[in-house]
C-alpha cells in the first residue's frame, strides 16, 4: 500500500514536471531554440491567476483565462523583443538570451509583487475537497494530479492535431524543418514563430495554475527549478517530441519519489540526474525523440 | 518601426533605471548628502541641527540578500534598521548612516558586498543576515578588526573564534535543545518526527543539537527525513515516512515558506500530528492567502512576537507597517534591536564618528560583553564573550490566526 502511494505521489509530480515539459518541446520543436524563459513565464501566469482570484475575487475560470491571456502577450512581446533580433545569430547567443529574459522576469516580478512568499488559492479553484479516496480511503489521489493528467492528454492531443492538419500547424513543421526554405515558399516565418510562443505562453499560463494548485507557494522564483526539472523531463523523453514530454514528464516524477522514499532523500536529484545520463547514452535523442521522425 | 521599437525600450530602461535608484537610495541618500560636510567639519562645527554633536554619522553596514529567492529576509533586515535608524537620527545624539549591500544569500557575493562596505568606510557592520553568507563576511570583519553585529545569522561558525563577532539571533544549538528541553517538559509527544533541509546549516545546526538533547532526554524520534534547496515543494514521501513510523509530534526546523507546503500537504494526506517549529516559523500567519487554520495549533520558540502589546513592539510594528505596508517579522525586529545597541553602547563607550573601525571594534567588544539591553527580541540581553546572545526565548502557539502565549 505504501508502494501505491509513492506511485500515485509520483504520478503527482510528474504529471506538473510534464505539463511544463509540453511547452518547453512545443518551442523547442519548432523555433528549435531552448526557451529557458518558459519557467518564468509559468510564475507570472500563476501571479496573475492569484490576483484574479486571491485580490479581485474573480472566478477561477475567469482568473485562469486572463493568466492566459497576460502569458500570451507576454511571450510574443518577448520573442519580438529578444528573440527575433537573434534569429540568425548562433544558438549559443539566443541561448544566454533566454537566461537573460528568465533573470529579468523574476526581478520585474519580485519588484511588481515584492519577493514575499503568496500561497495560491487552491481551494477556491478546486473547492475544499482535497482528493479522491481509492481503497477504501486508504489511498489519495488529489484532485489537482487527476485534473493535470487530463489537461496533459487534451493538451498533447489538441497540439498534435494541430500541427497534423490546420494551415498554420503546417506552416509551423515547415518552419522546424527549414526557415528559408519555408520563407521561399511563401510563409511568414515570423508570425508563425509568434504564434508558437502565444501557444507556448498560453500553456505556461494553465501549468502555472496547475503548478501552484498543487504546491501553494508563490514567490518571483516559483518557476526557476520546476522550470529546470521539466527542461530534463523533456530531454528525457525526446525535446521536440510531443508525447515524449509526457512520458518523460512522469518517469522523471516517478524515480524522483522512488529515490526520495527508497533510496535516500539527500541524494534523490543525484539519482534522478544519473538516469537521464544513463538514458542518453543508451538513446540520444532521447526515449521517444527518434520514434518521432518529423518534430512537431 | 524598428527605430519606434528601440526608442520604447530606452525610454523602458532609462525609466527603469530611476526605478531601481529610487527605492536603492532611500536611505543613503539623505545620509550622503550629510556626510561629506560632516567629515570636513571639526567636532564641534556641526553643519547642521540633524548632524550629532560627536561630529557626522557612525557608518554602519551591512550584507543581505536584497534579491533572490531569501530576499524576504534580507529586506526585512534591512527595513528594521532603517526605522531604527531613522528614530535615532531624530532624536539628535548619535546618528547612523546605514548602507546595505545585496549578497543575494551567497557567500562569494556577500565578500564582495562587504568589500564595497568597507571602500565605502564602513566602522561597524550588521555583519549579514542569512547564516551561509555570514560565515564567509565574518572572517573578513575579523580580520579587518571591524566589530560585527550580526542580527539573524545564527550559526555557530559565524562567531566561533571570533572575538569581534556578535549575534542578535540564538544560536542554532540553543534552539535546539531549547526546544527538546520545552518537549520533554511539556510532554508534547512521545514519537518525534523531523524535517529538516540538509543544505542549510541554519536546520541542520538546530537538528544536530535537538537530536543530542532529546537522547539525553529520553524522547523517541521515529522518522528523520530531509530536503534540499530546489526540491523543497514536494514533502510527500517525508509525510509518508513519518505518519508510517507513528509519529505524533512533527519537528521542523526550517523557515517557514517550505513549512507551510508541509502543512498543506499533511492536510491532505489526513495526517494530524502536533507541529513544533522555531523561530523561522514566525512570518507563516504574515503569508498573504495563507489559511491560518492549517497553522492552528503549531507551537513555537520565538523571540519576537508582532501581536505583542507593550509599547515598544506597537510603535515598531505601527511604523513598519506605515512605511513598507506589512508585519514585520522577526528579522526586522532583530535588525530593529541590533541599531539600537549600537547606540546604546556607542552613547556608554562615547564614541565619536570620527574614530575609527579598529578603535571602536575594542570599545564595542568591552561595552557588549558588559552591558545589558532591552529590545524588542527579549528583555535583559546579555552577550557572552564568545558573541552569543543570552535571552529567554518565548513559547508561543497560534490560535485563532494569532500568537497566544504557552
Amino acid at each position: 500500500m505504501t508502494f501505491l502511494s509513492y506511485v500515485i505521489n509520483g504520478v503527482s509530480l510528474g504529471s506538473i514536471y510534464a505539463i511544463i515539459a509540453l511547452g518547453y518541446t512545443m518551442v523547442y520543436g519548432i523555433a528549435k531554440m531552448l526557451n529557458f524563459a518558459h519557467g518564468d513565464v509559468i510564475m507570472v501566469g500563476a501571479y496573475i491567476c492569484f490576483y484574479a482570484v486571491s485580490r479581485f475575487a474573480l472566478p477561477p475560470l475567469l482568473g485562469i483565462v486572463l493568466a492566459m491571456l497576460v502569458c500570451t502577450v507576454l511571450g510574443v512581446v518577448i520573442e519580438r523583443l529578444a528573440y527575433k533580433p537573434l534569429r540568425s545569430a548562433p544558438s549559443l547567443a539566443v541561448l544566454i538570451t533566454a537566461i537573460g529574459m528568465s533573470y529579468f522576469l523574476q526581478n520585474m516580478a519580485q519588484l511588481l509583487w515584492t519577493a514575499n512568499p503568496k500561497v495560491f488559492p487552491t481551494a477556491a479553484i478546486f473547492g475544499d475537497k482535497t482528493g479522491l479516496g481509492l481503497f477504501g480511503g486508504s489511498l489519495k489521489i488529489s484532485y489537482v494530479t487527476i485534473v493535470t493528467i487530463v489537461t496533459c492528454l487534451v493538451i498533447m492531443v489538441g497540439l498534435t492535431l494541430f500541427t497534423r492538419s490546420t494551415k498554420m500547424g503546417k506552416a509551423m513543421r515547415a518552419c522546424s524543418e527549414d526557415k528559408g526554405a519555408a520563407q521561399l515558399m511563401g510563409i511568414n516565418v515570423n508570425l508563425t514563430i509568434s504564434v508558437t510562443f502565444a501557444i507556448g505562453s498560453a500553456l505556461a499560463a494553465i501549468a502555472g495554475v496547475l503548478l501552484c494548485s498543487a504546491y501553494p507557494n508563490l514567490v518571483p522564483t516559483t518557476g526557476s527549478m520546476p522550470g529546470i526539472k521539466a527542461f530534463t523531463a523533456a530531454v528525457f523523453g525526446g525535446i521536440g517530441s510531443i508525447p515524449g514530454a509526457l512520458l518523460g514528464g512522469l518517469l522523471l516524477g516517478v524515480i524522483e519519489i522512488f529515490a526520495r522514499a527508497y533510496i535516500s532523500t539527500q541524494l534523490s536529484d543525484a539519482i534522478v540526474f544519473a538516469v537521464l545520463i544513463v538514458v542518453l547514452l543508451v538513446k540520444p535523442a532521447g526515449l521517444l525523440g527518434r520514434q518521432v521522425r518529423e518534430k512537431v | 518601426m524598428k527605430k519606434v521599437l528601440c526608442l520604447l525600450l530606452a525610454v523602458l530602461m532609462a525609466a527603469g533605471c530611476f526605478a531601481g535608484c529610487a527605492s536603492k537610495t532611500d536611505t543613503p541618500a539623505p545620509a550622503d548628502s550629510a556626510t561629506p560636510p560632516a567629515n570636513n567639519a571639526t567636532p564641534d562645527a556641526a553643519p547642521d541641527a540633524d548632524a550629532a554633536p560627536a561630529g557626522g554619522a557612525f557608518k554602519l553596514g551591512g550584507t543581505g540578500p536584497l534579491t533572490g529567492g531569501a530576499a524576504i529576509y534580507g529586506n526585512a533586515a534591512k527595513q528594521g534598521a532603517e526605522i531604527a535608524v531613522e528614530e535615532i537620527n531624530a532624536m539628535g545624539g548619535i546618528q547612523f548612516d546605514l548602507r546595505y549591500e545585496d549578497d543575494v544569500h551567497d557567500a562569494e557575493k556577500a565578500v564582495n558586498a562587504y568589500n564595497t562596505l568597507k571602500d565605502w568606510g564602513m566602522q561597524i557592520s550588521l555583519g549579514s543576515v542569512t547564516s551561509k553568507p555570514c560565515e564567509a563576511t565574518s572572517a573578513e570583519t575579523f580580520n579587518d578588526r571591524i566589530f560585527s553585529l550580526t542580527p539573524s545569522a545564527s550559526s555557530t561558525a559565524v562567531i566561533e573564534g571570533k572575538d569581534n563577532q556578535f549575534q542578535m539571533c540564538f544560536m542554532d544549538p540553543n534552539q535546539g535543545s531549547a526546544s527538546a528541553q520545552y518537549i520533554a517538559d511539556q510532554k508534547l509527544g512521545s514519537k518525534i518526527a523531523i524535517i529538516y533541509k540538509n543544505d542549510d546549516v541554519y536546520s541542520v545546526g538546530i537538528y544536530e543539537t535537538f537530536k543530542t538533547k532529546s537522547a539525553e532526554l529520553g524522547l523517541e524520534i521515529v522518522s528523520e527525513t530531509t530536503f534540499a534547496d530546489g526540491a523543497d515543494t514536494d514533502f510527500s514521501v517525508q509525510l509518508t515516512d513519518a505518519q508510517k513510523n507513528g509519529a505524533d509530534l512533527l519537528f521542523l526546523p526550517m523557515y517557514y515558506q517550505p513549512a507551510s507546503l508541509i502543512l498543506a500537504q499533511a492536510k491532505a494526506m489526513d495526517f494530524t500530528p502536533k507541529y513544533f517549529g522555531v523561530d523561522g516559523m514566525d512570518g507563516i500567519l504574515t503569508m498573504e492567502g495563507f489559511d491560518a487554520t492549517l497553522a492552528e495549533g503549531v507551537m513555537l520558540l520565538t523571540p519576537f512576537n508582532a501581536d505583542a502589546t507593550d509599547d515598544k513592539t506597537v510603535n515598531f510594528v505601527t511604523k513598519y507597517q506605515e512605511k513598507y505596508g506589512e508585519v514585520p517579522n522577526q528579522f526586522a525586529a532583530d535588525a530593529y534591536d541590533c541599531v539600537y545597541a549600537y547606540k546604546q553602547a556607542l552613547e556608554a563607550a562615547n564614541a565619536d564618528a570620527g574614530m575609527d573601525a579598529a578603535t571602536l571594534c575594542d570599545l564595542m567588544i568591552s561595552q557588549f560583553t558588559s552591558m545589558t539591553f532591552d529590545g524588542i527580541t527579549g528583555e535583559a540581553m546579555t552577550w557572552g564573550t564568545d558573541g552569543a546572545v543570552t535571552k529567554s526565548p518565548k513559547g508561543m502557539v497560534i490560535e485563532n490566526g494569532g500568537y497566544a502565549g504557552m
